[in-house]
């Protein structure tokens, strides 16, 4: 029975993130160069605008501030860990993430709710999307609840879980202390690859492109076929790529 | 001075018979698709009216366009800050229901009905859902209503007129009313362009054609909020952004757009303008008295030498300099200042210009001439007596002060509130009639005549040309396209250079020594 259990942890928790990671990479890259225009973060607010709000808003508030704790709890675990050195401040972090956690759990029961519900995005509502919404349900379920009843999840992620993400990333895996840990964690562990995989098979794949470059782009943009002035330079007269402007 | 040519159109108001013939032939091109359906990126609207989208010109609203304050102008609802703030949720954004919900007919149920004692009817159903609906709203739901208080007394551009001014346009006798049809504006300042998060909208550089990248777009929806004139539409069904394309394909291929070629009333022209790009930004930021002056300034005399000069310094074919020659848009906007941009303040510099419409401006309401209404049926006489239609040519600009639709509403529309400017408009297409009447009626006294002339600022020779290109031209006058010179482009994006050095037909490997 233990080596069951074993087996299932390798594969869970060595297996299943090394597969995520290829998944992840290779699809990215597939989906963004092959799949351009089904490339979108699908919108329905045209369809339905009101109802939105109080899904899409506190929904992404909140995983904006959730994905960046984790994040940074990977990045920077001694700086967390000194941060939470100080009862009070580690209060103020937990209290901080839980109430986004919760504000992603509102926002997702909105977004299920007028998926359920109204006619028009209904329409608009594929297998995936619902498949993404469970997921993510769970992950926030399962997050809410390790958060309230495994406290202080950011002084032990940094001590515990960070060094098991490290070793992964350095190709010598070590899950001695993590498969120590409860099944709720490891639940929420598996859903978060799970997630990872689906990433550039669904409409998550707008995170990846985030138009950040708009804040340091001019505002017009003019595309040329090719740079008027430069093609007719006699320098440029016998290389095969002449200079374009686009 | 960096000279770009620039595709520009005129619409003459005064000739468009609202037929929506442009529209359907843009829809059957390139917008009878799911998710598109209740797209028309060209689409007539009855003036006055709220138009489509309802009350699309009210940027109280809608927030489209740009705004100056402190000297710089910036966008009304997006931008760097303010776009990237409400990604998650845009509160500018129109939603379908400010359009109107796609419909279509149950026509099968007629043919397929079993024999019942009523006659089957065609239900109307959602082109979303599918479900029966009760049509509220359609794309020209307020076609031909001009009077009625749903739709032309909530026109946005009725805001700064008098209400004995907003009642007299409403009277039944004096009622009035004109079509604007409109497409994008393919403006020299694009809202949209600089609304959008990716990146995917920009300008062509050689003609001015804006597009929609259709695989870089990513439903961030800014550009919907952003457009004043609301021609970027959000196809609800592939999570894209879509706007009016000027039928590039076609004008590639030296064809008008499916909507200037379709044209009944062959109100459109076509042409190319030369412009000084440098002057954007300044001209975009004029205050608004001086907006329609400023733009108009940054077209170029296609003869002046310097310019040809810069212009082909700055890579423009010899082809694309005499189509501006012989530009009829550079005609109308520029040489005869007949044509003027719509909503000027939205500081886009629009290159959609439009010849305000004279007739319903003109026919007005003269005191009681005795030998008129002794002519008049019972009917007419039975209405209030002393007033009627007074069509004669005497006083002939008097009546422009006294029209029927306040120049003030023109000027709201076609000169950012500027009276001048329109009337000087009206003098203009005045004086033309009243030159033709003297050339086929001859009733005229010369003196009468040239002084209406030069009170319009023209000459009997540019009356004619104005007339000859208004009422006689054919379709190669009012299409002046330029060669896309495909010569130098094998495929729209590619250079010839890259195929010229290659190893012959099929496929594009290069030769080179070794790998």
């Amino acid at each position: 029975m233990d080596s069951f259990f074993t087996a299932l942890d390798n594969f869970f928790l060595i297996g299943l993130p090394y597969l995520a990671l290829t998944v992840f990479l290779v699809g990215s890259i597939w989906r963004y160069r092959s799949t351009k225009f089904k490339y979108s973060s699908l919108s329905s607010q045209f369809l339905e605008g009101k109802q939105l709000f109080w899904g899409s808003v506190p929904f992404h508030m909140g995983m904006l501030v959730v994905f960046l704790g984790h994040l940074s709890a990977l990045l920077i675990p001694r700086g967390v860990l000194l941060w939470n050195s100080h009862p009070l401040r580690l209060i103020a972090l937990e209290v901080t993430g839980f109430i986004f956690g919760l504000a992603i759990l509102i926002g997702l029961g909105n977004l299920i709710y007028r998926r359920l519900t109204n006619p028009r995005i209904k329409v608009v509502t594929n297998n995936m999307d619902w498949i993404i919404l469970s997921l993510l349900t769970l992950q926030v379920i399962t997050g809410l609840w390790v958060a309230y009843n495994f406290r202080w999840g950011s002084s032990w992620f940094a001590s515990v879980l960070t060094p098991y993400v490290y070793s992964i990333f350095k190709l010598q895996p070590d899950i001695s202390a993590v498969s120590a840990l409860p099944w709720v964690i490891k639940l929420h562990i598996v859903g978060a690859y799970t997630v990872v995989v689906l990433i550039p098979f669904s409409r998550l794949v707008h995170f990846l492109v985030v138009p950040i470059n708009y804040i340091w782009r001019p505002y017009q943009q003019v595309m040329w076929n090719w740079d008027r002035k430069s093609v007719r330079s006699t320098s440029t007269a016998w290389s095969i790529k002449r200079p374009k402007n686009n | 001075m960096d000279i770009r040519s620039q595709i520009s159109m005129v619409f003459h108001l005064d000739k468009c018979i609202g037929c929506h013939t442009c529209s359907i032939a843009c829809k059957n091109i390139w917008t009878d698709r799911k998710g598109a359906e209740y797209m028309w990126w060209n689409n007539v609207e009855t003036k006055p009216g709220t138009g489509y989208p309802t009350k699309w010109e009210d940027q109280s609203i809608y927030k489209g366009g740009w705004e100056k304050s402190n000297g710089t102008i910036s966008l009304r609802g997006a931008g760097k800050k303010k776009g990237l703030l409400n990604i998650f949720h845009n509160p500018n954004l129109p939603v379908i229901d400010d359009y109107y919900e796609p419909f279509t007919y149950k026509y099968l149920d007629l043919i397929e009905s079993p024999a019942m004692d009523d006659q089957p009817t065609a239900r109307p159903v959602s082109l979303i859902t599918g479900k029966p609906i009760d049509i509220k709203m359609g794309p020209n739901w307020d076609d031909d209503l001009s009077g009625t208080p749903d739709y032309a007394r909530k026109d946005p551009n009725l805001a700064n007129l008098s209400p004995a001014e907003q009642e007299a346009m409403f009277q039944l006798e004096r009622m009035a009313f004109y079509y604007l049809p409109r497409i994008c504006n393919h403006c020299l300042n694009p809202a949209c362009v600089a609304s959008c998060p990716s990146g995917a909208i920009y300008k062509r550089g050689e003609d001015g054609v804006v597009l929609i990248n259709q695989k870089v777009c990513r439903a961030w929806r800014m550009c919907v909020t952003a457009c004043p004139y609301k021609k970027s539409y959000y196809n609800w069904h592939t999570g894209k952004s879509e706007k009016c394309i000027l039928c590039y394909p076609r004008l590639e291929s030296g064809h008008a757009p499916a909507c200037m070629h379709s044209c009944v009333g062959r109100i459109r022209y076509l042409g190319v303008m030369l412009y000084d790009a440098d002057q954007i930004e300044k001209m975009a930021s004029a205050d608004e008295k001086d907006l329609v002056d400023a733009q108009l300034s940054m077209i170029l005399d296609p003869f002046d030498p310097e310019v040809i000069k810069a212009a082909k310094a700055n890579g423009i074919a010899d082809s694309t300099i005499k189509a501006a020659q012989y530009s009829p848009t550079y005609k109308f906007v520029k040489k005869w200042g007949l044509a003027l941009p719509l909503h000027p303040e939205f500081r886009t510099l629009p290159m959609l210009f439009y010849v305000p419409p004279m007739l319903p401006v003109m026919a007005t309401l003269g005191q009681k001439r005795k030998g008129q209404t002794e002519k008049m049926d019972p009917m007419a006489k039975s209405w209030n007596d002393d007033w009627l239609y007074d069509t004669t040519t005497e006083d002939l600009f008097g009546t422009i002060d006294e029209a029927r639709f306040p120049l003030q509403y023109m000027a709201n529309l076609f000169s950012a509130g500027d009276t001048e400017k329109v009337k000087k408009v009206m003098k203009k297409q005045m004086a033309v009639r009243v030159h033709r009447r003297d050339v086929t009626v001859g009733d005229l006294s010369k003196d009468k005549v040239s002084s209406i002339l030069k009170g319009a600022g023209i000459d009997a020779e540019m009356a004619n040309d104005i007339y000859n290109l208004t009422s006689l031209a054919k379709f190669d006058e009012r299409f002046v396209i330029p060669a896309a010179h495909r010569e130098q482009a094998i495929e729209l994006m590619d250079f010839t250079g890259d195929t010229k050095g290659s190893t012959g037909f099929g496929f594009k490997e290069t030769p080179g020594r070794g790998i």
